[in-house]
């Protein structure tokens, strides 16, 4: 893609006026003109700084994502600097790294270097630390002093806190410091050996089914749990409609629970594994293609949902019972996708396309921009204790978008250092103009 | 399904990796075939209708009959095949799945034969070759060739499948006989029914045209065949009844087998185990058409590697 440009958070503080767009946040939907000078947002500018043509562009708080792979140290498909980039192009300004690294940041120090590795690069890094010394699920980590080392919440993703007493000891340790337990929600017994999720899809292909009871049985332990213990949970990447009911009922109740979907559980649907290329809101097409059965980029955990749970989750996060949409970007290279489908790493990117799914959803008259745009900004903002706005006054932290614009997404269109995504070849909405975080154009097109 | 592949990759045809997509005309142009292909054996007549292929015979997973019989089957039609012993090949050195399907057809293989313990491990070579391939079973998802020899055999014994009760008992779950069966037998206007422990037909209710029974006896009764499948003794029992319950509520016998059709005929994939599933007697009886199912073997996959090379 030709006449993109990227940006740093140690760039120079960036001054314009984008005239005549459409202003969209928590509150507002206006067409009208959003000046920048020096990086913050202001009534008006002088004549000198840039004239942006909003015409047709659509203006949002900074995105941010709760959930992505940054794969550092140890590991590989991704560097903090180019999943940064990726961020930067798909609009997101913050981006929260999982531990699932090598070592796991379980020591105050690996927070504080990741946090360095991530001070000048596209997009603010933040860290999730492990819930368990390195994520072995045996020991709590010294949770405090992750905490103060930086680290936003806690998790053990890629697996959920393993026993029940554990999981009680976190929470109570977490209570104190008013930090997230960001839990991947998943029963390693009932989910042992499964690829894909359960139902007449994974019957028809010989596939180990996924049952849904594996989230529901750990979402309803840590409901339970916040409940009695008073701290904060965080249930990510929720993927079927009973756990997105059991988190209606707990917020009903008052539990301090909140809760992530990804895109690719909104949008897509356990058929995309049999070749299907229909998105969940679309009625299904006669046959799937069998020749793009098996392919090991639509592999992901927890699984693909089935079509009515995925219409469930969208409809979750049109009414807020979902806070937030996270895309568990999950960078794979090639060599650990193009094999068996049970053999293929779980998981596909998700920072440069997640924006444009939701808005295919909103064309699609599943889901109002309003609360697309605020669970991909200011809902899960909130949950790390980040403001954002576009208010005069407030720096700069905001994503320029073209909504109706398509774009093809192929390996030359995305700057992270992997393609695991089972989108490749298809053109979606929504084109991203700039980004702008902590007031540095970090992202042009 | 048969795949027309664009004519730059495989000038000469498509991939055979699952019935599912066969329509009736299809499956009964190479049951035809392969009475010609039977035919032809005998007289030696197409002995060099494939000599210009080499085929592969890619097996992941220990096979005897399959194998064998896919060799048969390209030599009577002239092809060169190569043997992959995995067992003793770099596979066992790490080398993935693509890297050894890519390296037989830099050696010319032109037809890739291919068993794997993974589901789709069929579709990924033939995603990632440009060799015709010809999945011989892929995990629990499909033996299309198996299917094509047990309807072929159904044919032959029935006259036609089309508006007939096909009972098939077992191991469903975790069958790709089965499920091949499912997608040929439904396909040529048959009703299925599938019995066998709760957790080995869990998740078939949804099957187009497809019936599930609750015990053998419901499966049984009025079926115009019956097809047994292999209680596969070595796999870890987790999903599973114990064997005793097994024999005792689901193993064919002559006194069950009385609620069926008369003279309805029985069939196996193989290789039975006798006593477990089936009785001897019934498995070697005069109703049994399990060597009938063998014999077929070779001029199905006659019939089929011809197809796919365009030759037939």
């Amino acid at each position: 893609m030709t006449g993109r440009r990227f940006g740093h958070l140690t760039d120079p503080p960036a001054s314009f006026v984008i005239v005549g767009a459409r202003i969209v946040e928590p509150g507002t939907d206006e067409v009208r003109d959003l000046a920048v000078v020096d990086g913050v947002i202001a009534a008006d500018a002088t004549e000198e700084v840039e004239r942006i043509d909003g015409r047709g562009l659509t203006v949002a708080p900074g995105l941010c994502d709760l959930h992505v792979h940054l794969r550092e140290p140890g590991t590989e498909g991704e560097t903090v600097e180019s999943g940064a980039r990726a961020a930067a192009h798909g609009g997101f300004t913050t981006i929260c790294a999982m531990p699932n690294a090598d070592p796991a940041p379980d020591e105050p120090n690996r927070v504080r270097w990741l946090l360095e590795r991530g001070a000048a690069a596209a997009s603010r890094v933040r860290v999730v630390a492990p819930a368990t010394r390195g994520r072995a699920g045996k020991r709590a980590s010294d949770l405090e002093d992750l905490a103060g080392a930086g680290a936003i919440g806690f998790s053990d993703d890629g697996a959920g806190v393993p026993t029940d007493s554990l999981a009680r000891e976190i929470l109570e340790r977490l209570a104190a410091l008013d930090l997230p337990l960001i839990e991947h929600a998943e029963d390693a017994g009932l989910a042992a050996g499964t690829v894909m999720r359960a139902g007449p899809t994974a019957s028809r292909l010989g596939l180990a089914g996924w049952p849904p009871e594996a989230e529901l049985r750990i979402v309803q332990r840590d409901l339970a749990l916040a409940e009695a213990t008073g701290a904060r949970v965080h249930l990510t990447h929720l993927s079927t409609a009973e756990a997105v009911e059991a988190v209606r009922g707990a917020k009903a109740r008052g539990v301090r629970v909140t809760c992530d979907v990804t895109p690719h559980h909104l949008a897509l649907t356990d058929a995309w594994v049999a070749g299907s290329r229909d998105f969940a809101w679309e009625e299904p097409g006669p046959g799937a293609t069998l020749d793009r059965a098996y392919d090991g980029a639509t592999r992901v955990n927890p699984p693909l949902p089935d079509r009515a749970d995925a219409l469930a989750l969208l409809a979750a996060v049109e009414d807020g019972t979902v806070d937030a949409i996270a895309t568990d970007h999950a960078p794979h290279p090639a060599h650990r996708k193009t094999v068996p489908f049970a053999e293929a790493a779980p998981g596909l990117i998700g920072l440069e396309t997640a924006l444009s799914l939701g808005l295919a959803a909103v064309e699609a008259g599943r889901l109002s921009l309003a609360r697309l745009l605020a669970a991909l900004s200011t809902g899960p903002a909130a949950i790390v204790g980040e403001t954002r706005g576009l208010a005069v006054g407030a720096r700069a932290d905001l994503v320029v978008f073209d909504a109706a614009a398509r774009w093809h997404v192929d390996e030359g269109a995305l700057a992270s250092a992997s393609a695991n995504t089972p989108l490749l070849g298809m053109a979606l909405p929504g084109v991203v103009r700039m980004t702008v975080a902590e007031g540095r154009v970090t992202y042009r097109s | 399904m048969i795949v027309d592949a664009p004519p730059a990759r495989t000038p000469m045809g498509g991939h055979l990796l699952d019935v599912e997509g066969l329509a009736a005309a299809a499956l009964d142009r190479l049951g035809d075939l392969a009475v010609e292909m039977r035919e032809a054996r005998a007289t030696r007549r197409h002995r060099s209708l494939l000599e210009a292929e080499t085929v592969a015979l890619a097996f992941f997973e220990p096979s005897t009959r399959t194998r064998v019989s896919f060799e048969l089957a390209a030599k009577a039609l002239g092809a060169t095949t190569v043997d992959l012993a995995v067992e003793a090949s770099s596979v066992r050195k790490g080398e993935s799945l693509v890297d050894t399907v890519r390296t037989l057809e830099r050696t010319g293989v032109t037809t890739l034969v291919i068993r794997h313990a993974a589901a789709g491990a069929a579709h990924l070579a033939a995603r990632t070759t440009g060799m015709r391939v010809v999945n011989a079973g892929d995990g629990a998802h499909a033996h299309p060739t198996q299917a094509l020899i047990d309807l072929l055999t159904l044919r032959e014994a029935l006259g036609s499948v089309a508006g007939r009760t096909i009972a098939i008992v077992g191991d469903v779950e975790h069958s790709r006989v089965a499920r091949s069966n499912l997608h040929a037998l439904t396909s040529m206007g048959a009703r299925v029914r599938v019995a066998g422990p709760a957790a080995w037909v869990a998740g078939f209710e949804a099957w187009p045209g497809v019936e599930v029974a609750t015990t053998l006896q419901a499966a049984l009764r009025g079926a115009d065949a019956v097809m047994t499948l292999r209680v596969q003794l070595e796999r870890d029992a987790t999903s599973g009844p114990a064997l005793t319950d097994y024999v005792r509520d689901w193993r064919l016998d002559d006194e069950r087998l009385t609620l069926a059709a008369p003279g309805a005929p029985i069939l196996h994939p193989g290789p039975t185990n006798e006593g477990c599933e089936i009785t001897a007697e019934l498995a070697n009886g005069p109703r049994s058409l399990i060597g009938r199912q063998v014999e077929n073997g070779v001029p199905v996959r006659m019939a089929v590697l011809a197809a796919l090379a365009g030759a037939a």
